[in-house]
């Protein structure tokens, strides 16, 4: 088992890098996810090193290695690249593999993707025009209400009540929650309202099939977010395992199919 | 490492003659400028140009000028000049970049036409609001400005069908506008000349059509890319035999690519039509992004807004009417789809791109849920593409290579 080949997907986000090794069975054996900060290539490097550690493997182990994401051409040991759509698509079906509708909202971006009963693409959509509706809104607005990132999904899943929050951009937004916050809403109702717009703000992008897959770095941080999304949607909302990996367990897949 | 691999674009032998068309022309508008030899007409890319002619101005296109100021990568820098003016940064951004050129006095024709010190002053502006509002606030600005005449038509926007009742009314401002051409110019109007005009006008157009048709070709010997610099005398030089000579040699040569099977990117394995403007200042990224994937964009609604098929000589004011009022842009939206639809056929496309241009809704034709449409109804797919033509602030490069990369792997996945 030991000598047994493994493969490598990395994902380098705009805002997280994230890295998965799988065996030939398709089972992650190790992952790891950091800042991708300004360096790619050395993060990339960096979180391949802990990946193996965990996967108590070699280097040499690595039949090829698929990249993706922002940062997919400076991972200096990838032997080929796909993007960021297809990686999703590709993760999201391995656990999924039925006609599904992903959203995967990010850092930086969100995406929608359509995928017939066969796993083919029907289409996407991809919004990088501002801020709302991503990770990089709920970072900011964390820091407007002085409550840390990892703190909010619990105060939005323990707050019965909701403020509406109904600008179309960040800095409106901010301006809104701090209007709410003088006029004495409290912080969780707040939050559970910038859940909500995050959502709308996604499900404006494009209309969705029957089964809805949530996948992204944000999803894993916030499960609420899911449920919420449920809610709104009326439908049922199907997480993978370890939802911020989808991507790099995507780009494996593909290692794996192209060796 | 893996890194994006060099594309191969074939070059095309008669851009040489247009580029020298062009500079010809803008010695001639120069030097119009600086000797009051002859007098200058402003007038809009799809605007009377004809009758300018006809009346003895040499006439110029800011739009145009527009177009290089994009291409040359100033306009970004010069828009939020005309902002401080109290012009949106969401309103054309031909416009904007313009504008904030003449306030910055800067043009791209000093650097590109030695000698040339800026752009021509104008002694009428003649706009036609068929394209957009835009137009008309445009000369308006300039007509303070210079303190010249500005003279217009008011088009017709989203016509379904160019019936009598409204080619008449066009045909009649067109006329109207005869008498105080006749009192600026100096000129007395003759409709002999204004015949010969239109006809020329007609055939240019029509070599023009055939140009663009040629990429119908497997493998396509044009990109929409070629296209948007091969335009520039059919927008410029339209009623002037020598764009004729031009556009013929240019389907001449074009024509031997097609019956040798030689296409304008080495190795076509995906055809796309592209709806909307380019984005000028990366129209060669663009060209290459696209070429290193195998894919030729190879038509577009863009480079077809110079054909005037309705022109005739005999008639031409009604012709003219006719001609600028079946232009694309003036459409209804039940026309456009069926008229894309047409061309993603006659083209052979795998798919089709709309580029979303935030400074222009009339030239992005996503906005009303055509894109949408047309797949379900062609299965065909598409992609909108964020952009500007000329405010690369609105540009998000990564995110277009992405969005293209993807679409890419989609027609590879479904082939
Ligand atoms: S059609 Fe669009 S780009 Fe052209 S002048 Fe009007 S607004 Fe500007």
């Amino acid at each position: 088992m030991a000598n047994e080949r493994i493969f490598a997907g990395v994902d380098v986000g705009s805002s997280r890098t994230k890295t998965v090794l799988m065996d030939a069975s398709k089972q992650v054996i190790g992952h790891d996810v950091r800042h991708s900060g300004t360096v790619f290539s050395q993060t990339a490097e960096d979180g391949l090193k802990v990946a193996l550690d965990m996967a108590k493997r070699p280097r040499s182990a690595i039949a090829k290695t698929v990249s993706t994401g922002y940062g997919r051409h400076n991972v200096t040991f990838s032997n080929a690249t796909k993007t960021e759509i297809a990686c999703h698509a590709k993760g999201s079906y391995y656990f999924f593999p039925k006609e599904i509708a992903i959203i995967d909202i990010g850092g930086q971006d969100n995406k929608i993707i359509k995928l017939d009963p066969l796993g083919g693409r029907r289409g996407f959509k991809m919004n990088r025009k501002c801020a709302a509706g991503t990770g990089a809104f709920l970072e900011e607005m964390s820091l407007r209400l002085n409550i840390p990132l990892e703190e909010m999904d619990a105060h939005a899943a323990q707050s019965e009540d909701m403020v509406k929050l109904g600008s179309y951009c960040t800095v409106f937004s901010g301006t809104e929650v701090l209007e709410n916050i003088r006029n004495g809403e409290p912080v969780a109702a707040i939050i559970k309202g910038l859940f909500f717009s995050v959502i709308k703000r996604v499900l404006e992008m494009d209309s969705l099939s029957d089964n809805v897959v949530m996948t992204g770095g944000v999803v894993a941080h916030n499960p609420h977010l899911a449920e919420m999304a449920a809610e709104i949607i009326g439908k049922p909302v199907l997480v993978p395992k370890l939802p911020q990996f989808t991507g790099a367990i995507g780009a494996a897949l593909y290692a794996m199919d192209t060796h | 490492m893996t890194e994006a691999k060099q594309p191969k674009r074939k070059v095309i032998k008669t851009a040489a003659a247009m580029g020298k068309y062009m500079a010809d022309y803008y010695y001639e508008l120069d030097n119009a400028a600086k000797t009051g030899e002859r007098k200058i007409a402003w007038c809009t890319s799809v605007g009377p140009a004809e009758i300018l002619r006809t009346m003895g101005f040499v006439v110029y296109f800011p739009e145009t000028h527009a177009a290089m100021l994009g291409s040359t990568r100033m306009s970004t820098d010069l828009i939020p000049h005309a902002t401080a003016l109290g012009y949106s940064p969401e309103v054309c951004s031909y416009m904007t970049a313009d504008i904030g050129a003449y306030l910055q006095k800067q043009t791209p024709l000093t650097k590109t036409f030695k000698g040339i010190e800026g752009i021509p002053k104008p002694d009428v502006l003649v706009y036609n609001t068929n394209q957009c509002r835009d137009v008309q606030d445009w000369f308006g600005f300039y007509a303070r400005e210079f303190n010249a005449p500005i003279l217009g038509i008011s088009g017709n926007v989203t016509v379904n069908a160019s019936t009598d009742a409204i080619v008449t009314g066009v045909a009649l401002q067109m006329q109207d506008l005869i008498a105080p051409l006749e009192e600026i110019s100096g000129n007395a109007f003759d409709m002999d000349k204004l015949k010969e005009v239109v006809g020329l006008s007609r055939q240019c157009s029509d070599t023009w059509k055939q140009v663009l048709e040629a990429a119908s070709a497997t493998p396509s010997p044009l990109t929409f890319f070629d296209g948007c610099t091969l335009m520039g005398p059919a927008v410029v030089g339209r009623g002037t035999p020598e764009a004729v000579k031009l556009y013929k040699q240019l389907l001449a040569e074009l024509e031997e690519r097609v019956a040798q099977k030689d296409g304008a990117i080495e190795n076509e394995r995906f055809r796309l039509y592209w709806d909307g403007m380019p984005v000028w200042g990366r129209l060669s990224a663009h060209s290459k992004l696209f070429a290193s994937l195998d894919t030729n964009v190879l038509a577009s609604t863009y480079c077809s807004s110079w054909i005037f098929s309705a022109l005739d000589a005999e008639d031409p004011f009604n012709s003219m009417a006719k001609a600028y009022t079946d232009l694309f842009i003036v459409r209804s939206e039940d026309y456009k789809e069926a008229y894309i639809k047409e061309k993603l056929e006659m083209y052979q496309v795998d798919g089709i791109i709309y580029h979303d241009a935030k400074t222009c809704p009339n030239n992005s034709n996503c906005r009303y849920g055509m894109s949408n449409r047309i797949q379900e109804k062609t299965g065909i797919p598409s992609l909108v593409i964020d952009g500007d033509l000329n405010d690369l602030r609105c540009v998000s490069d990564e995110q277009t290579k992405t969005n293209v990369e993807a679409f890419i792997e989609q027609l590879e996945e479904s082939k």
